[in-house]
């Protein structure tokens, strides 16, 4: 199922997260794309190979034997020094995870697509972030979606992004709950968006016969650290990089994401922080709480990698209590966000009221209900909420 | 170092001497020798170069990096290499 | 010695004493030219060869993971299309990358049809790990992992026939070669980069530590293991097999078994039994080159 009408460029219409996706990524024009196939990225690259094979899109296409070699396909058209594309969820992003590393490491930039999907075991084929939880420490930039509109958006900033910083970055939707809901898009042109990105030029990393390097050697203990710091430091400047792409898209086509690292609109007493497509439902019971004793305003985080401890906490700056949503869970200690947002209040010596709820993993449902008991609570008992037939436990029982 | 992973300088590892690595080294004699370039295809450090001696094409090893394997001396069609006790 | 004087693989690299592969890169590097990329899986070549800051290569060069080469390879391949660069692109990887856990990539990459060729540099065994069993081991060999112990004696499957697994995924050239052979070796690298497609090369590539030789003893075991049939040199052009080196006679096996510490635990009925696979194989291949299509391509 790949799209129901031809699409219009420069225009508005409607279409699936997944194709504005490819849609967006056409233009960026990789020069090599590798995919497997896994639900629920699967609209992505169907729509990807449609549009090569139809000659839309000029790009070298390997259909793999599995994610580990798409990685890695992906990585030798890197390191050769050409722009490229891939896309994955969940057990497909598990697969390749060392390959991962081996690319950051390599300091070599591409865009993935992820439709973020709980992983196995229980096989579960719905939404949550575990898989990009697993790919937390891969040094890879993680920018999550919350609409159509978005998602395409930051395929086009990803690429000026991962050039510049030279890290890889992963653009993420949730699995089904946004990668197959059809919204209305804005699809760029092609002049604007290559006018956007440019070529990508590498001089750092190329493999050219007429200019030989050795990539990828053995770093023995007395260079590896070194290696990694200058990683970390990519990060750090990648904070930089990425608001500076937002501001600069802004100019361009006109819309933004909050300063591209999180969305703040307000600042008060009660924060919700919370990532990906829930926030658009989280927005709507915003307004609905406005002015009354339940008041919260939403801190919806894009970039989960880097984190954006300095923006987040001046966001903070006026709250007493605080709610994380996570849609993954570290098993052993608490949600995965609200342990980044912990350890950044702490590091800061704040001391408010957080408490963590595990909404939605494997695709379970986040009623309205269930929002507004997490908003009814925000900075008291963390919960693991609609599970065992409905019912919210909190942490201290889950013995 | 660098800031990436790379290594732009290809051929550096001529840098490293891998010659003190050897305890017996390959001797020519270069009468026997018939400049066939057997060692120079075998030898697994690429340290066999070509010279001349009294006007006589030979082969010698580069002791500079020569691991004392002995396979020059193996292939040596004409048994013109020793291998001795290396000093050093 | 027939050979171009041009090195692309220099002196200092950190490989022991006596090892079979550098030879083996030296002879590939000579026939490919300067116009080549090299794909190298994790192992003995890549460690030895590229101890940061140094490098041994002078061809652009790039190693990734240990399973991956072929698929790294195939993304290279792709870039250098569209770029519309012509290079060539060989992929060194050891028997542990390319029978076992790079075996998937490889797959895919001769069944996608990649123009790269493929070259495994075996020496029977994951020697950089330290000489543990891989599927290329032969059968008896003592390695780590497959210990000469009182109930179970060394490594108990035949070794995995990655030539012709090869050749049945249809392509157009896949060969074996040995570096004493330097002629056959440096020809059929020629003979494969003018071939367009999937190719590829088994290359016998001895471990002076895993075998158990003495380091000047890895040519004359290279002979041996061809002239007594163990290592049979052949090629397979589009589906169609010759066998390239044929000794008037076969020499015994165990004057090549018993040239080699891990095999010096056996006894007459291993011996025997190798003797009689050898024997049985080398019909076969005689067989086989009667097809004018042994393999379908």
């Amino acid at each position: 199922m790949v799209g129901i009408k031809k699409v219009e460029y420069g225009k508005k219409q409607v279409l699936s997260t997944s194709d504005a996706i490819a849609y967006a990524v056409r233009f960026c024009e990789p020069k090599v794309t590798a995919v497997y196939p896994i639900t629920p990225q699967t609209w992505i690259a169907e729509k990807i190979t449609e549009l090569i094979n139809n000659g839309e899109m000029d790009s070298e296409l390997i259909l793999v034997e599995s994610e580990h070699s798409s990685c890695s396909a992906i990585l030798g058209a890197a390191a050769t020094g050409v722009r490229t594309f891939s896309a994955t969820s969940s057990q497909g992003l598990a697969l390749m995870n060392e390959v991962l590393h081996v690319l950051s490491g390599m300091r070599l930039p591409s865009v993935f697509a992820i439709a973020s999907r709980a992983l196995s075991s229980p096989i579960n084929i719905w939404a949550d972030h575990s898989d990009m939880m697993n790919s937390r420490d891969t040094s890879w930039i993680q920018l999550f979606c919350e609409s159509a509109q978005e998602a395409h958006d930051t395929i086009i900033q990803a690429y000026k992004i991962s050039e510049k910083a030279l890290l890889p970055v992963f653009v993420v939707v949730d699995g089904y709950t946004l990668s197959h809901v059809y919204e209305p898009v804005f699809i760029e042109t092609k002049q604007k968006v290559k006018s956007f990105i440019g070529d990508y030029k590498p001089t750092h990393a190329y493999l050219n016969p007429k200019k030989p390097m050795t990539q990828g050697p053995i770093g023995y203990p007395s260079e590896y650290m070194d290696f990694k710091l200058e990683q970390q430091r990519a990060m750090n400047k990648a904070l930089n990089v990425i608001k500076e792409t937002n501001r600069k898209f802004k100019i361009k086509f006109g819309r933004s994401y909050g300063n591209g690292l999180i969305d703040e609109r307000v600042r008060s007493k009660r924060v919700i922080i919370a990532m990906g497509s829930m926030c658009t439902t989280l927005r709507g019971l915003e307004k609905k709480y406005k002015k009354t004793k339940y008041e919260f305003s939403l801190i919806k985080i894009k970039s989960f990698r880097p984190f954006p401890k300095k923006e987040l906490l001046r966001a903070l700056s006026n709250a007493t209590d605080i709610a994380v949503i996570d849609r993954a869970m570290s098993y052993g200690n608490a949600g995965p966000l609200f342990i980044e947002v912990s350890s950044a209040l702490g590091e800061a010596g704040y001391r408010k009221r957080i408490n963590n709820f595990i909404v939605g993993l494997g695709g379970r449902e986040a009623r309205i209900k269930d929002f507004e008991f997490i908003i009814k609570n925000i900075g008291r008992e963390s919960y693991w909420i609609n599970v065992n037939g409905g019912k919210n436990i909190s942490f201290s029982a889950v013995i | 170092m660098s800031k990436y992973p790379v290594i732009k300088k290809v051929g550096n590892t001529k840098e490293y001497k891998t010659g003190a690595w050897k305890t017996i080294k390959p001797v020519v004699i270069p009468e026997k020798c018939i400049g066939c370039g057997k060692c120079w295809v075998f030898c697994p450090e690429n340290c066999i170069y070509e010279t001349t001696k009294n006007g006589k094409k030979i082969f010698e090893a580069n002791l500079d990096y020569c691991k004392g394997c002995g396979i020059c001396a193996e292939v040596c069609p004409v048994k013109a290499i020793i291998m001795k006790e290396d000093e050093e | 010695m027939g050979l171009p004087k041009e090195e692309f693989y220099v002196s200092g690299a950190r490989n022991c004493a006596g090892c079979g592969f550098p030879t083996i890169i030296r002879i590939v590097t000579k026939a490919a030219g300067k116009n080549t990329i090299i794909v190298n899986a994790t192992g003995c070549m890549e460690v030895v060869s590229t101890p940061y800051p140094q490098t041994a290569w002078k061809l652009p060069w790039v190693h990734a993971a240990f399973e991956n080469a072929a698929a790294v390879a195939s993304g290279v391949e792709a870039a250098l299309k569209k770029l519309k660069k012509d290079a060539n692109v060989i992929v060194f990887g050891g028997d542990g990358g390319t029978y076992d856990i790079g075996f998937q990539a490889l797959s895919g990459m001769m069944e996608r049809g990649h123009n790269v060729l493929y070259i495994c540099y075996d020496n029977e065994a994951y020697e950089n790990t330290g000489i543990q069993r891989s599927s290329s081991t032969p059968k008896f060999s003592w390695t780590t992992t497959t210990p000469i112990g009182k109930k179970i004696r060394g490594k108990r499957r035949w070794k995995k026939p990655i030539t012709e697994i090869m050749a049945a995924h249809g392509s157009p050239f896949v060969a074996t070669a040995s570096p004493h052979l330097h002629m056959d070796l440096f020809n059929k690298v020629k003979k494969a980069l003018s071939i367009k497609g999937p190719k590829f090369m088994k290359v016998l590539s001895p471990c002076v530590i895993g075998w158990k030789i003495p380091s000047n003893k890895t040519i004359e075991v290279e002979e041996l293991a061809v002239e007594s049939g163990v290592f049979p040199i052949y090629e397979i052009v589009n589906g169609k097999l010759t066998i390239n080196y044929k000794p008037k006679k076969l020499r015994p096996v165990k004057e090549y078994l018993m040239m080699q510490g891990r095999f010096k635990h056996l006894n007459e009925k291993e011996i025997r039994s190798i003797q009689e696979r050898v024997n049985k194989y080398w019909d076969y291949l005689l067989n086989l080159e009667k097809l004018d299509n042994a393999f379908f391509v």
